[in-house]
């Protein structure tokens, strides 16, 4: 696993409070991990104060999956 | 008439994170009180609390135990501690598995004083350094009053009245005589009712102290600060945390076999209409509120064993205690009246909530608890069993508790042993 999406990860099973282990790549935040829409503001906040990257509005919406987020950060980091 | 009954308990406390451990160290004249280790209080006027305690502490409380990890991450502590008693109410009654249809006749009056106060203050402080694209999704449902009877009715699937009083230092006394009203009106069977508070933050230890309400000459001898009706004392020590009771219409109680702790037979309210922190200097306002729970009630005076004052430790001890003799007359040589915050300090929107949880154990339990620290009584405090130091065995047929708030809000109830 790559270093951001092991941290992605570790984010996500905090703000969450899912186990480790049902955080995968393909993982769905809302289907499979029981977020809601507020949850993933919160998680995309908690994104940009760790990697120092900004992902406007448009561009959260379109991240579902904890791939999607990893993604998304390893093409907009510094 | 419908007659309303207490079928379960619920208590997070500085003296304990259940109802058994509260009321055992409360009986052994334990002092919840203690320098503040939540924040760094060195620059404040008052820099102790009565705090509910870490979960590796003898009588730590544990939000683990029923509090969801992600909820807890959410919210602040007033609804974590009201979750928790919530939890233990609904267990202590037998009732955390209802039927679907059992659910839509059970609901939830669990208020709070203040509120997410620790919350407002740190969110402030983010907006403030760091805009307000910074600030949680969370914020205002995380510090919302009502929000302790919201989640706790999700956990629990209870969809019938959702409520939530903010009188201040009342407001656990009229969520429960509120309650007892909508199941005796026929809103529900069965109701959650109580108060939490978690304002022990900067921001409410100084708000409480620059309004001259909190004790400050204290600092090196907490667990002797909180000494409701002696002449030393010097303002209320703060305290946190939540009670919660269940409250069952009699007949439902009695044909599921429920365990019957007492029935809430009187409430009364008044309002002081004389000033925003102050109590009327005649008591006149508590005078009506104790007056109209014993007239509810159909009793007299001579019928009350147990008074759980509201007595601070604060210069309104003693105009409450005036009220009480009046109210009371002849009778108030048979009366035993205490203030356990004495021993817990003052929990503000869970006070009355908290302490009509120690009145119901009274009645249980034939014991009085006592009020810590008596060493001087104050003038006027003559002729009153203020149960000085230690618990009392003694008979205990029926109770009062009184609780006042800012405001001039007051609220008193009274209970019996159910039949």
């Amino acid at each position: 696993m790559s270093d951001t999406a092991d941290r992605v990860s570790k984010i996500v099973v905090e703000h969450l409070g899912v186990e480790a282990d049902k955080v995968t790549q393909e993982a769905s935040f809302i289907d499979d991990l029981g977020a809601d829409s507020l949850d993933i503001v919160e998680l995309v906040m908690a994104f940009e104060e760790e990697f120092g990257v900004e992902i406007p509005d448009d561009a959260a919406e379109k991240i579902t999956t904890v791939g999607d987020a990893t993604k998304y950060i390893e093409e907009h980091k510094g | 008439m419908r007659r309303v009954v207490v079928t379960g308990l619920g208590l997070v406390t500085p003296l304990g994170a259940d109802v058994e451990t509260t009321w055992a160290n409360i009986l052994a004249s334990k002092s919840g009180a203690g320098l503040i280790t939540r924040f760094d209080a060195s620059d404040q006027k008052c820099k102790i609390a009565c705090e509910v305690k870490p979960a590796d502490h003898e009588y730590g409380f544990d939000p683990d135990k029923r509090v969801d990890h992600k909820v807890q991450r959410q919210v602040d502590p007033f609804i974590i501690y009201g979750i928790d008693a919530a939890g233990q109410a609904l267990e202590d009654a037998g009732l955390e598995d209802m039927s679907d249809e059992l659910k839509l006749r059970a609901g939830c009056s669990i208020g709070s004083g203040i509120g997410g106060l620790p919350g407002i203050e740190s969110e402030s402080i983010v907006l403030h350094e760091r805009g307000p694209g910074r600030v949680s999704p969370h914020f205002v449902h995380g510090r919302l009053i009502n929000l302790i009877s919201g989640q706790v009715s999700i956990k629990y699937g209870l969809m019938g009245p959702n409520h939530a009083v903010v009188t201040a230092c009342s407001t656990g006394a009229h969520s429960i005589g509120d309650a007892a009203r909508m199941i005796r009106d026929d809103d529900a069977d069965i109701m959650l009712a109580g108060g939490a508070e978690g304002t022990i933050c900067p921001l409410g230890v100084a708000g409480f102290a620059q309004a001259r309400a909190l004790n400050m000459s204290y600092n090196d001898r907490p667990e002797q600060a909180s000494r409701p009706y002696d002449k030393d004392r010097d303002g209320f020590v703060m305290g946190e945390g939540a009670g919660v009771v269940v409250l069952e219409e009699y007949e439902h109680a009695k044909a599921r076999g429920a365990k019957i702790y007492a029935e809430v037979v009187g409430y009364g309210l008044s309002g002081d209409a004389y000033h925003v922190t102050a109590p009327h200097p005649e008591g006149f306002g508590a005078y009506r509120a104790m007056e109209m729970a014993l007239k509810k009630a159909g009793m007299t005076p001579s019928d009350i064993d147990y008074i759980n004052a509201h007595g601070t430790s604060t210069m309104a001890d003693t105009i409450e205690l005036g009220s009480v003799k009046r109210l009371f007359g002849d009778a108030i040589g048979n009366v035993s009246m205490s203030s356990t915050k004495s021993a817990i300090g003052h929990l503000l929107g869970g006070a009355g909530a908290v302490e009509s949880i120690f009145c119901i154990l009274a009645l249980r339990d034939q014991i009085v608890p006592p009020t810590l620290n008596l060493d001087n009584p104050d003038d006027g405090t003559e002729g009153v069993d203020l149960v000085p130091h230690v618990a009392k065995k003694r008979e205990v047929r029926a109770v009062l508790n009184n609780s006042f708030g800012f405001g001039g809000t007051n609220a008193s109830l009274v209970m019996k042993k159910a039949d």
